[in-house]
């Protein structure tokens, strides 16, 4: 098995304040990976790091090495533009663009310059066929993605993701702003996306943990406390602090 | 691709920056032009001199500023009370519907030009005082070109300055403490003069300064109605000139040393106007009270 | 209230004095702000009604004649408009990248700190100094003489701190999260702020450009040493011109014509008056519309 990130000896600070500390971990190809945690824990700031999006945090200063593909992505000659665009983002509550769902799916593939409005008609068809979304949208590509149900705008934000093709998702509490119809909708695409995506994902539910994800990660405080396969977790953790977690004695 | 973001970068800085290269140059420039004035005559003969006759060779701005203050004064003792009272009536009196209504109508006031306040002025309100004038003295002979036209034109104009901070900071003033004063037993008035109003006092005090402000740096307006007469006016009826309004007047003839002396007094007046601005702005912040 | 207040030993007289206090508190409040909307109509009523009657064809289409005494205001028109157009549009982009600057780009610290400073005495300096500036810059310094050039200039100093701030006020509503979304899909940061941001600015920035027209329009003390006053038709950016609030004043102060006189007045007041209330009313459908 392959590992598309390997992050060594990871260490973030705003300011004076750490937020991360020695994060080590790998995170396997085509594997859905969870990042579980109490608010506060440090696991979104971590997949943040990952396209590099903490980037735009005002005094944000990273420590420490992340490896994707082999290659660091903090050293000072990486194209962050490129990065992102193999590493794809879906955000906490579902953020289309004020414009239509045609415009919100071809803005990332004209970022990277593809004009051509064949080209364009058929990643819009080929996305939102993705995201079980060509049904109930090809009449109206049209109309404002604002004027969607939050679970459709969610998933516009996955198919708006994968127009670029990424080769990594990540993904920050997707569902948490959805009601459970949307939230079982979005965890199947998942399923059927971790066929061809690496997928991290940060989750405050840990049933949702247990049902999507291969790997669990479980950080406490800015400190990554343990790594297993997700079997492995729930049933018999390594460490304490994760069992009293899962079992809900805190959190 | 990232030289390109940069230059970008570079070039957006530029345009923030044009601001600071504005007031730079607008400083250098009066500066240069006006300092030789006041070298020649001293700073103290040209702030205090009482006689202004540049085609006599005497500078001395004191009427000027003294026709500035009076003006000013005059606005503010009209302007305060109306302002904050407006401030109140929309805050603490109308329903938020009528209250949109009268919010309307002062930015309407606030949008007409100055030189629409100057004209209406000397057509309404010049007629108005000399009636008032020859009733209260007479012999006189008062034309109505006076402190008293120009103090109520521009109470007018300031008057949407002093409203509208001063409403941001009441409004901005808790719920909690006027339900603490209900319930202490006090009524609305005494809740609006004694609770409101003192919690607010910040943001209307800055909202008098920078009212203060524009009333002093008005031109058009004093220009049309105060007669421009340069000595230090004795009453209310006697015409009087300011340093904005002089200015305006004698540029199109002044000869160079008259020039430069003109420009000294925009040096006076961009000094009083920075000083007051700035110590609006600090009010503002030190009390937190509503930015403009 | 009366019994209840007795019951808990109040006098009551006391209590009538108090109730007596309140009344005529708000009662004067409520003199004060019927006035002040009795002097806004009386400013308009008079204005528009000695003024319009006069507002007509031939005043709109003819050349001044006799210094504005007879004839028509047609040149002054195109003054104005050549004059505040141009200021407008030197302003606008600088504006809108100013407040780019501000929102998007800066990340705290002091060069920021002095830069808002500067902007806010920018917008506090009296405009008779704006007008002594531009006469000692543009006109003489500069050499470009009394002009449409020189007056644009010195009025586009004047609105940009207004463009800046409404542009930025506008910035402040886009969502954090649209940011993100752009810069996640491999955006850069100009493609994100050109293509998301701006875009839902735009409503924001028509208010803006449209108030600091309405400035523009009105203003006269910053135009009287820098445009020079000539009733020609100005022909270059070089040419001396006259704005209508110019042109009123030069009426005003020497008793030319009263009829001209108040219909200028009449026009000037009608067209700020359109200009401002479709500011705000195109500012208030943007921030409901979100």
């Amino acid at each position: 098995m392959e590992n598309k990130f390997t992050v060594r000896g990871l260490n973030l600070y705003y300011g004076d304040f750490q937020a991360l500390k020695n994060i080590n971990i790998d995170i396997p190809e085509h594997k859905v990976t969870a990042l579980i945690g109490p608010s506060g824990c440090g696991k979104s700031t971590f997949l943040r790091t990952l396209d590099r999006m903490q980037d735009t945090v005002e005094g944000a200063r990273v420590e420490g090495q992340i490896l994707f593909d082999g290659e660091d992505i903090y050293r000072r000659d990486c194209d962050v533009i490129k990065l992102r665009k193999k590493v794809g983002m879906v955000f906490q509550s579902p953020n289309p663009f004020p414009k239509s769902i045609y415009e919100n799916i071809v803005y990332g593939p004209r970022v990277h310059g593809i004009t051509e409005k064949k080209k364009l008609d058929e990643i819009v068809e080929r996305t939102l066929k993705e995201v079980a979304l060509w049904d109930e949208t090809k009449d109206r590509l049209n109309d404002s993605a604002l004027g969607m149900s939050g679970g459709q705008q969610q998933r516009l934000c996955i198919a708006r993701c994968l127009a670029v093709e990424p080769e990594v998702i990540l993904m920050d509490e997707p569902t948490s702003a959805l009601d459970p119809v949307a939230t079982a909708k979005i965890e199947g695409l998942m399923h059927e996306l971790s066929k061809k995506y690496t997928i991290v994902i940060v989750t405050h539910n840990m049933q949702q943990a247990g049902r999507i994800s291969d790997q669990t990660a479980f950080f406490l405080l800015g400190e990554l406390l343990e790594v297993n396969p997700t079997d492995k977790i729930f049933s018999d953790p390594d460490n304490i602090k994760t069992e009293e977690y899962i079992s809900g004695r805190f959190g | 691709m990232n030289t390109r973001e940069k230059a970008i970068e570079k070039l957006i800085f530029i345009c923030a920056a044009v601001s600071v290269a504005a007031v730079a140059l607008i400083t250098i420039f009066i500066f240069a032009q006006g300092m030789p004035a006041i070298q020649r005559v001293g700073l103290f003969r040209f702030v205090f001199g009482t006689t202004w006759s540049p085609t006599n060779g005497s500078y001395g701005i004191l009427p000027l500023i003294a026709g500035s203050m009076a003006v000013t004064l005059g606005a503010l003792v009209i302007g305060i009370p109306t302002g904050l009272g407006c401030a109140v009536f929309l805050s603490e009196v109308v329903t938020k519907r009528q209250a949109g209504f009268f919010r309307s109508a002062i930015e309407l006031l606030a949008g007409i030009p100055s030189v629409v306040y100057g004209f209406f002025g000397l057509a309404i309100i010049v007629p108005l005082v000399r009636g008032l004038a020859g009733a209260v003295a007479p012999d006189a002979g008062a034309t109505g070109l006076s402190v008293l036209s120009g103090a109520i034109i521009l109470a007018i104009m300031i008057l949407p300055t002093i409203v509208s901070i001063s409403v941001n900071s009441i409004e901005s003033v808790p719920n909690a403490y006027r339900e603490a004063s209900y319930a202490l037993g006090a009524d609305r008035r005494e809740t609006v003069t004694k609770v409101i109003l003192p919690a607010a006092r910040s943001g209307i005090f800055s909202s008098i300064i920078l009212g203060m402000g524009r009333a002093i740096g008005e031109t058009m307006a004093v220009l049309l109605i105060t007669g421009n007469v340069a000595v230090v006016p004795h009453s209310i009826f006697a015409p009087t000139a300011t340093m904005t309004g002089t200015i305006a007047m004698e540029m199109s003839y002044a000869a160079p040393d008259h020039q430069q002396a003109l420009f000294a007094i925009g040096i006076v007046l961009f000094v009083i106007i920075v000083i007051l601005n700035g110590f609006a702005q600090v009010v503002m912040r030190r009390f937190g009270g509503a930015a403009a | 209230m009366e019994l209840e207040t007795q019951k808990f030993g109040t006098k009551r007289s006391e209590s009538i004095r108090k109730q007596t206090k309140s009344k005529a508190f708000f009662g004067m409040i409520w003199v004060v702000a019927g006035i002040t909307l009795a002097v806004l109509f009386l400013i308009l009523g008079f204005v528009l009604v000695k003024g319009v009657p006069h507002i007509t064809w031939t005043f709109l289409s003819q050349e001044p004649e006799m210094l504005g005494a007879e004839g028509g205001i047609f040149s002054v028109i195109v003054g104005t408009v050549a004059v505040t157009a141009m200021a407008v549009v030197i302003a606008t982009p600088i504006g809108v990248a100013g407040a780019v600057y501000f929102n998007e780009y800066s990340k705290g610290g002091r060069v920021i700190k002095v830069i808002r400073f500067f902007t806010e005495v920018l917008a506090g300096i009296p405009s008779i100094i704006f007008g002594l500036f531009g006469f000692a810059f543009f006109v003489v310094y500069m050499n470009m003489g009394w002009s449409v050039l020189a007056g644009a200039l010195t009025l586009t100093l004047m609105i940009l701190p207004t463009i800046i701030r409404t542009t930025e006020e506008s910035l402040k509503t886009v969502p954090m999260s649209y940011r993100e979304g752009s810069l996640s899909l491999g955006a850069t940061k100009w493609y994100t702020i050109k293509k998301v941001v701006l875009p839902c600015c735009w409503g924001g920035i028509l208010t803006g450009v449209i108030l600091g027209l309405g400035r523009a329009i009105g203003e006269t003390a910053a135009l009287m040493f820098t445009i020079g006053g000539s009733l020609n038709i100005p022909t270059s950016v070089f040419s001396s011109t006259r704005t209508m609030a110019l042109h009123l004043y030069m009426l005003a102060s020497e008793g030319i014509s009263d009829e001209k006189t108040y219909a200028t007045a009449a026009l000037l007041i009608i067209i700020v008056l359109l200009i401002n209330t479709s500011a705000t009313r195109i500012g208030r459908k943007m921030t409901n519309g979100k």
